[in-house]
């Protein structure tokens, strides 16, 4: 925490600085030692947060706005600076004779006193006093058109009200909430992130973070919605067609790397489904964007019969420490040690229930006959989707050394199926395969090219594992985008 | 007061009119617009039969993926080459 308020010094360049407050009882218990040093022969600065004649008797500087707090990150009260040119170069929190002792260069310091006593919370440390300081020695002015409440409005209804909101109550965003996201990332608040379709909007690091205060995020999150935002605004990703197809499908994000333990995110039982913030949030942030940004909404553009609960929020990370294959990541091309999220177009999840195979082969059997009926079963060419492998199932892979290029090309193997079977009409269905197509070939790959994907993500009891559902495969529609997250 | 920053693109919708009708189409022609969905071919065959009848001749086009929007290109020679376009928009 740095401030950059320019009219901010300190009130003194060199000696020794202590920021007390007369609420603090350890404040009061160094009162004498105070007394001590300023007899010394060393400039001593005494910092009041709270009242202006404490400590009593002594020359105070009251600090009634905080700003010297906030130039000197205090966090507790008291705490005794070092200072050698206007900067801090040691210090000491609460009371800690020997600590004192080293920053005053003084000995025998505060006889009488305990050898330590713990200090109390800064008066900067107070969340609504925290935000206002934030706001207040901010380096940027926020851009965005502020929208004034009435006295009586309440702000969750206001967002409502305005159509800004998924369907569930919002966080609103405040300029503070929005000037303490931005702090979870370095990128400028006005730097363009994308230019984001379908109303080809550019969307500015403060527009996502706005959207990512109404998700719920916390600051940390704010670079993987970033990324996910970037990733959705490519053309290969194509979030228009996305949003205004009358199919099921919405952004699906896939977090790898470094950064899925950093933020807590859930990769474990329950991955898919609800009850972690950084899993929910993360994904209804992106939606959020694409709706309030880019100007995707249900009955505007966004045109699907039924839509998914997915649209709402489908983001969960990979389970990469218990998996027995190379993440998503580094199969896309990345280091392990990048983080990245990685967008699909998706819905579902769809269940695989196998409790019987312990073999590999008769697993990956049962994967293909779950995966053909997507979309229908005598729809080919077309599909694509994402099989989260469950602990369970991936064992049986594991102990039998099956790679995960060898699954794939197993289940596609079992998925190149008799035209015969697919062509419209067979079967006395009239949907499938135009005639043409169907005999061209003896035999039609369900997949997409680069359609299959598998990842690994659960709980560690339940021989289950999921589909996820793409939409159609392939450049002409959507296409898997990872991207990496710069945090 | 509470100030919420506003969230969206902050663009005002524009409003435009709808392009003068065609009092008829003797000496015009006609896209037919084929966004390349099942079926497509047959609401589009079946248009250029009715358009033949009342001799209004037709000009066929066809979208790369119904699931993107019309190219550029794709949108500025139907504007250059016809008066009229009727798109089979879904199956």
């Amino acid at each position: 925490m740095s401030s950059n308020l320019a009219s901010t010094h300190l009130p003194i360049t060199d000696g020794l600085l202590v920021v007390v407050k007369d609420e603090c009882e350890t404040c009061h218990l160094t009162i004498p030692v105070l007394e001590e040093l300023i007899r010394g022969e060393e400039p001593v600065a005494v910092v009041s947060q709270d009242l202006a004649d404490f400590p009593p008797g002594m020359e105070v500087i009251h600090d009634l706005e905080l700003d010297i707090s906030w130039k000197l990150s205090t966090e507790t009260t008291p705490t005794i600076y070092r200072i050698r040119n206007g900067e801090v170069v040691d210090q000491q929190e609460g009371w800690l004779r020997s600590g004192w002792e080293r920053v005053a260069a003084v000995n025998d310091l505060g006889a009488g006193l305990p050898d330590q006593r713990p200090g109390c919370g800064s008066d900067t440390m107070l969340p609504e006093t925290y935000q206002r300081l934030m706001r207040r020695h901010s380096p940027h002015r926020l851009a965005s058109r502020r929208v004034e409440l009435g006295s009586s409005e309440d702000p969750m209804e206001a967002a409502f009200a305005r159509g800004w909101t998924d369907g569930l109550p919002v966080t609103p965003p405040t300029e503070e909430r929005v000037a303490t996201m931005l702090q979870g990332t370095a990128l400028p608040p006005d730097e363009v992130v994308c230019v984001l379709p379908p109303d080809l909007a550019e969307c500015t690091v403060e527009k996502v973070a706005i959207n990512a205060v109404m998700a719920g995020c916390l600051p940390e999150y704010l670079p993987v919605v970033v990324a996910g935002v970037r990733a959705a605004a490519t053309s290969r990703f194509n979030i228009h067609g996305i949003s205004a197809t009358t199919y099921f499908t919405g952004p699906v994000l896939v977090v790898n790397g470094p950064i899925r333990p950093r933020i807590g995110m859930n990769s474990g039982i329950n991955a898919l489904g609800q009850g972690n913030r950084a899993n929910m949030t993360i994904g209804r942030a992106l939606n959020l964007v694409v709706r309030n940004v880019g100007g995707a909404r249900p009955g505007g553009v966004d045109r699907a019969a039924l839509g998914s609960p997915g649209k709402l929020s489908f983001c969960f990370p990979e389970d990469e420490e218990g998996s027995p294959w190379e993440p998503l990541s580094v199969e896309r091309g990345f280091s392990p040690q990048d983080s990245t999220v990685t967008l699909f177009a998706g819905h579902g999840p769809i269940e695989i229930v196998d409790q019987r195979s312990r073999t590999p082969e008769s697993l990956a059997k049962t994967f293909a006959l779950q995966l053909r009926m997507l979309g229908h079963p005598k729809i080919a060419g077309l599909s694509d989707a994402i099989v989260v492998v469950s602990p369970e199932h991936a064992r049986v892979f594991r102990e039998a050394a099956w790679s995960k290029a060898r699954l794939r090309q197993e289940v596609l193997s079992s998925l190149t199926l008799p035209s015969d079977r697919m062509v419209a009409g067979a079967d006395g269905v009239a949907e499938g395969m135009p005639p043409h197509l169907a005999a061209a070939r003896p035999r039609m790959s369900k997949f997409a090219p680069d359609g299959l994907w598998f990842v690994h993500a659960g709980g560690d009891a339940g021989m289950f594992s999921a589909i996820i559902s793409g939409w159609i495969g392939g450049a002409a529609s959507s296409q898997m985008i990872t991207m990496a997250i710069d945090s | 007061m509470t100030a919420l920053l506003d969230p969206t693109s902050e663009r005002a919708t524009q409003t435009r009119s709808l392009s003068p009708r065609i009092p008829d189409l003797t000496n015009g022609t006609v896209a037919l617009l084929d966004i390349s969905k099942p079926r497509g071919d047959i609401f589009i065959k079946r248009l250029e039969e009715l358009f033949s009848q009342i001799e209004v001749s037709v000009r066929h086009y066809r979208k790369p993926t119904f699931s993107k929007p019309a190219p550029l290109d794709l949108r500025q020679r139907i504007a250059a080459e016809c008066t009229a376009v009727v798109e089979a928009l879904a199956d």
